[in-house]
């Protein structure tokens, strides 16, 4: 039986296509070529981008985050939250 | 066998806060490849263009406030010297002029590819309204008024500041307060007459179309672009090239709508709800079209085969990302060239005085 993650356990992330519209360098430098817009991000947020294009769920975005930036999983769980909602208003998606 | 030919393209007051867009469609032609030789009609002695290395001949002409006849009788002798094949006006005031007299510059062998009066009227502020209407766009209400007193109780009457104070041709102001609206009214309509308009403001990003009809109702080709950085006169000296479906459907809409033949600016506003507002339509290149060579789709070069009665170039879809920062630098001038356009309206590549 295959379980789906319920709503609780989902990031509200931009869409997927404003995810996939935006050039992201390994610098951490990231435009969006439909609004003209530019932003710099750090490490952390690097990380989470590349991870927003293959998932949605909570646990394994955590999970990648503690592994690879050494946070604890609460600090991981908010960074990430906190992330996705600033993603929103910049991608305005 | 090449043959080349001669271009002449007005607006040639590249002033640096405030740039008429003649000398960077001269720098998209001569970079384009083909072989033209470019002369800059400008209207004062001053105008930067006229002594650019990017023009081969400088003239003044009269402002076209003088009248349809003085302006043809001054390009006949320029092309009696210059055999110029066509011309591209790029200035707002200019557009008009120079459509009434296409068919008369056509008998001398000068073309031109420009909207018609018709074309011209239903873009100008004042009827944008119901243009945007046809084409389905939002448009921020307008309303022209002729008296300044208007702003003394237009809170009371719905209007709240800020709101925009237009010319009816060219140059607008955001206002907060009625005294600045009275103030901004009167500069405004001391330059560019009555009616002035009066606009209610949109909230979010600028955004400009630079693109080019095909008179049948097609674009030959667009480039998009933003605003990074505006001088004080709030014209961009930044921006960077994006790609926006919408925005290009926009442009594509409006070209369709009028048949638009020539080529035009589309500068909306990005609301924050992410829709487009209507704001203006230039008939003409914007000044920063350079950026249009810049990223491989020269709009001015495709101008060229249209007037030609060529087929345009395929133009490739520009790629967003691309900035332009605009600079100011100086032209060295020797005197003899600055008499030459003094005394006679006339200067020549290399400095010389006019021609007999």
């Amino acid at each position: 039986m295959v379980t789906r993650p319920s709503e609780a356990s989902l990031v509200d992330l931009p869409s997927p296509a404003a995810l996939d519209r935006i050039a992201v360098s390994e610098s951490g430098f990231v435009f969006d070529p439909t609004t003209g817009d530019s932003y710099t991000i750090n490490a952390t947020g690097l990380t989470l981008l590349k991870l927003f294009r293959q998932t949605r769920e909570l646990a394994p975005l955590v999970a990648a985050v503690v592994a690879e930036h050494e946070v604890d999983p609460v600090r991981a769980e908010r960074d990430i939250l906190e992330f996705a909602t600033a993603l929103r208003q910049y991608l305005r998606a | 066998m090449t043959v080349r030919r001669t271009i002449a393209v007005t607006g040639m007051n590249a002033r640096a806060d405030n740039p008429a867009p003649g000398l960077a469609v001269a720098r998209c032609l001569r970079e384009s490849g083909l072989p033209l030789r470019i002369v800059g009609l400008g209207y004062d002695a001053l105008d930067p263009g006229l002594y650019s290395s990017r023009c081969d001949a400088g003239y003044l002409l009269p402002y076209p406030s003088a009248g349809e006849e003085a302006v043809f009788e001054r390009l006949a002798d320029i092309h009696e010297v210059e055999h110029f094949d066509a011309v591209i006006p790029c200035l707002d005031s200019e557009l008009s002029v120079f459509a009434t007299l296409e068919d008369r510059l056509l008998g001398l062998g000068v073309r031109s590819f420009l909207p018609t009066h018709e074309q011209l009227r239903a873009r100008d502020k004042g009827h944008l309204t119901e243009l945007a209407k046809r084409v389905g766009v939002r448009y921020p209400e307008t309303r022209p008024i002729s008296d300044s007193s208007f702003f003394m109780d237009s809170v009371k009457n719905g209007w709240d500041y800020p709101l925009v104070v237009k010319g009816p041709l060219f140059d607008a102001q955001v206002v907060r307060t009625p005294e600045e609206a009275v103030q901004a009214f009167r500069r405004i309509a001391a330059v560019w007459g009555l009616p002035i308009l009066v606009q209610r403001v949109v909230e979010g990003d600028e955004f400009n179309l630079a693109g080019l009809g095909d008179g049948r109702g097609g674009m030959v080709g667009a480039v998009m672009m933003k605003k990074r950085g505006l001088t004080d006169k709030g014209k961009a000296w930044a921006g960077v090239t994006i790609h926006d479906d919408r925005l290009l459907e926009l442009g594509r809409s409006i070209v369709a709508a009028l048949r638009w033949r020539g080529p035009l600016e589309v500068e909306a506003m990005r609301g924050p709800d992410g829709d487009y507002y209507l704001i203006e339509i230039n008939p003409r290149f914007p000044a920063w079209i350079y950026l249009s060579a810049g990223v491989g789709c020269n709009l001015p070069a495709a101008l060229c085969a249209l007037i030609m009665g060529e087929p345009p170039p395929i133009l490739p879809p520009p790629q967003a990302g691309t900035l332009f920062i605009r600079s100011a630098e100086e032209i060295i001038v020797p005197l003899v060239a600055f008499e030459s356009v003094m005394l006679t309206g006339h200067v020549s590549a290399t400095g010389g005085a006019a021609k007999p």
